[in-house]
């Protein structure tokens, strides 16, 4: 059993009369890739900003490697914790280089770092350069390079694949990728669902305020149970289909051209599949789970 | 526990901003201008240019300065925290190994740093120009004034910094920075007469001279009048003003209080 690098408990805060985060309980695993997913206002910016020790909660407490969130111990912490916030602002006047070499001695690390860091995105042409003339893109990176900043074992990254195009994107998750296997506990935000699918360990999805939902994508995908789809190329009249599915319960079945789109429920699939195989004059044959965003959409509706 | 490194690390890049984007030297300029407009051109009215005495350039420099320096502090400050809190980069600095007192202290710092250094280059360019013309007790009053001066900019810094730490918005900063400057500069000596005139001065006598004391604008002027044995018989307000109060000391740290107090209220508000 891995020890936990973050333990949320019981965690709540409000704004006013408005509850952002209601009785959030979550362990975070050390070296473990965490997704937090959610609707705009569901409560992950809020529950981010209280696990970095920016907003206290209004109750329960957070424990980062055993720490309180706050007061003097969490401040040797934070040099162990990267951060790439959501909406990255930068001072305008200074270079790539000296952003990053100011937030380097706030974090008492090597300056050597920097030049190391702004190579490894891909900005070493532009260190010299104001960030002002930085393109989001460029500005994004930057916002990574500091983020790495000090070796974190700890990385909070929101929505970091923000204005990066797709060639920065497969940069960035190799980055990732080698982090990883280093042992560094990444927590992530994005909105583009099918791109962290792959990349995270388990997935938190969290719904107006609350922990809606927490496991591994499969376990998502049982617990949810959505139908899958099954898409075939054949010869002949569709009728024939319908004939051969007779007593499977399909959610739906429809028929053009020679194509056949068939839906049903995942506990009928290996029945639907052999009756299928079986049929003479089948093209071809295609079987789609339901994606992270049906899921998400299958959660949250 | 604060850490000095911490404070270092922003009050240099602050400083270095304002280097950078000229702010420093267009300050020392406009300093430069005005006082040498006001020491060569200041008795023109009555049909004299040219250099005069001392006494009365600092008199005229007073004047000018009481309205110039809390605006110029004002509007270096207002933005400070509320400015970064807007672009959304305060979630990040905090995030860092710095708590709030030391990133307070650390823009605090580094905005004086460069308020003192325009106001240095820009008084002192013109009191270069005027030692030649003048004794050594003349230069010392201008030394005087000098630190009046700057001490007068850390104060309306300080005020401020709490504008930007309380304000919800740089629009709201900007409105609340320009209140502090109406309320200190122009309202509260005019309160404060209105009070004497409708109670006939009875309501003066003991707490008038203690009132100028919880006005940092009258303070500087206090400071800059009592250090001028001439002037305090052109003022007319050494019959009003206790001998007691008029110490440079005890003026001088009600200064320092009032660059401490806004601080103070602003790390207590500051979430």
């Amino acid at each position: 059993m891995a020890s936990n690098a973050i333990e949320i408990r019981e965690v709540s805060r409000r704004f006013g009369p408005v509850c952002a985060v209601d009785g959030v309980s979550l362990d975070i695993f050390e070296g473990e890739t965490l997704g937090l997913i959610g609707h705009n206002g569901a409560g992950k910016s809020t529950l981010f900003k209280m696990m970095l020790g920016l907003i206290p909660p209004s109750s329960g407490q957070i424990l980062i490697q055993g720490t309180q969130v706050h007061g003097a111990a969490f401040r040797a912490l934070r040099r162990a914790i990267g951060y790439l916030p959501e909406n990255l602002a930068f001072y305008e006047n200074l270079t790539g280089l000296e952003t990053l070499r100011f937030f380097a001695r706030l974090k008492g690390c090597g300056q050597e770092q920097c030049m190391a860091l702004l190579k490894k995105l891909g900005l070493e042409h532009a260190a010299n350069r104001r960030v002002d003339g930085y393109s989001k893109g460029m500005r994004q990176r930057l916002g990574f390079a500091q983020a790495l900043l000090g070796s974190p074992r700890i990385l909070f990254l929101d929505e970091p694949t923000n204005g990066l195009d797709p060639e920065g994107i497969r940069e960035f998750y190799d980055i990732l990728g080698e982090l990883k296997q280093t042992g560094v506990t990444v927590i992530i935000t994005s909105h583009i669902l099918f791109e962290i699918q792959e990349r995270v360990q388990r997935l938190a999805v969290m719904k107006s305020g609350k922990l809606h939902a927490l496991g591994t994508v499969q376990q998502l995908r049982e617990e949810v149970n959505l139908p899958l789809t099954v898409h075939l190329r054949l010869s002949g009249s569709p009728q024939r289909v319908r004939d051969a599915l007779a007593g499977i319960p399909l959610e739906s079945l429809e028929a053009q051209d020679g194509h056949v789109m068939i839906r049903c429920m995942h506990q009928h699939r290996m029945e639907l599949l052999r009756r299928l195989y079986a049929l003479e004059g089948l093209d071809d044959i295609t079987v789609r789970e339901p994606s992270l965003e049906d899921i998400f959409l299958g959660y949250a509706a | 526990m604060l850490e000095a490194k911490q404070i270092r690390t922003v009050t240099a890049k602050e400083f270095r901003d304002r280097i950078r984007n000229r702010w420093v030297i267009a300050v020392a300029i406009i300093f430069t201008l005005f006082a040498l407009a006001i020491v060569y051109f200041g008795a023109a009215q009555q049909g004299e240019v040219g250099f005069r005495n001392i006494e009365l350039t600092i008199a005229s420099l007073v004047s000018l300065v009481i309205y110039l320096i809390p605006l110029i502090a004002l509007i270096l400050g207002y933005d400070a925290i509320v400015g970064e809190r807007e672009r959304g980069s305060l979630d990040l600095l905090l995030s860092m190994p710095i708590t709030r007192l030391e990133l307070l202290l650390g823009k605090f710092l580094g905005l004086s740093l460069a308020l003192t250094c325009s106001t240095l280059l820009g008084f002192g360019l013109v009191g270069l120009l005027l030692a030649g013309q003048t004794d050594a007790e003349a230069l010392y009053h201008y030394a005087g004034f000098m630190f009046s001066a700057i001490l007068l900019g850390l104060v309306f810094l300080s005020l401020a910094v709490m504008v930007s730490v309380l304000a919800r918005d740089r629009a709201r900063a900007s409105g609340a920075a320009i209140g502090v400057w109406f309320l200190f500069v122009l309202v509260y000596d005019l309160i404060l007469l209105g009070v004497l005139v409708l109670s006939g001065g009875e309501f003066g006598e003991d707490l008038f001279p203690l009132l100028l004391l919880f006005n940092p604008a009258d303070i500087f002027r206090l400071l800059n009048i009592f250090s001028l044995e001439d002037l305090k018989t052109f003022y007319g307000l050494a019959t009003v003003f206790p001998a007691s109060l008029s110490n440079p000391w005890l003026l001088g740290s009600m200064m320092v209080a009032w660059i401490i107090a806004p601080l103070a209220v602003a790390q207590w508000r500051f979430k």
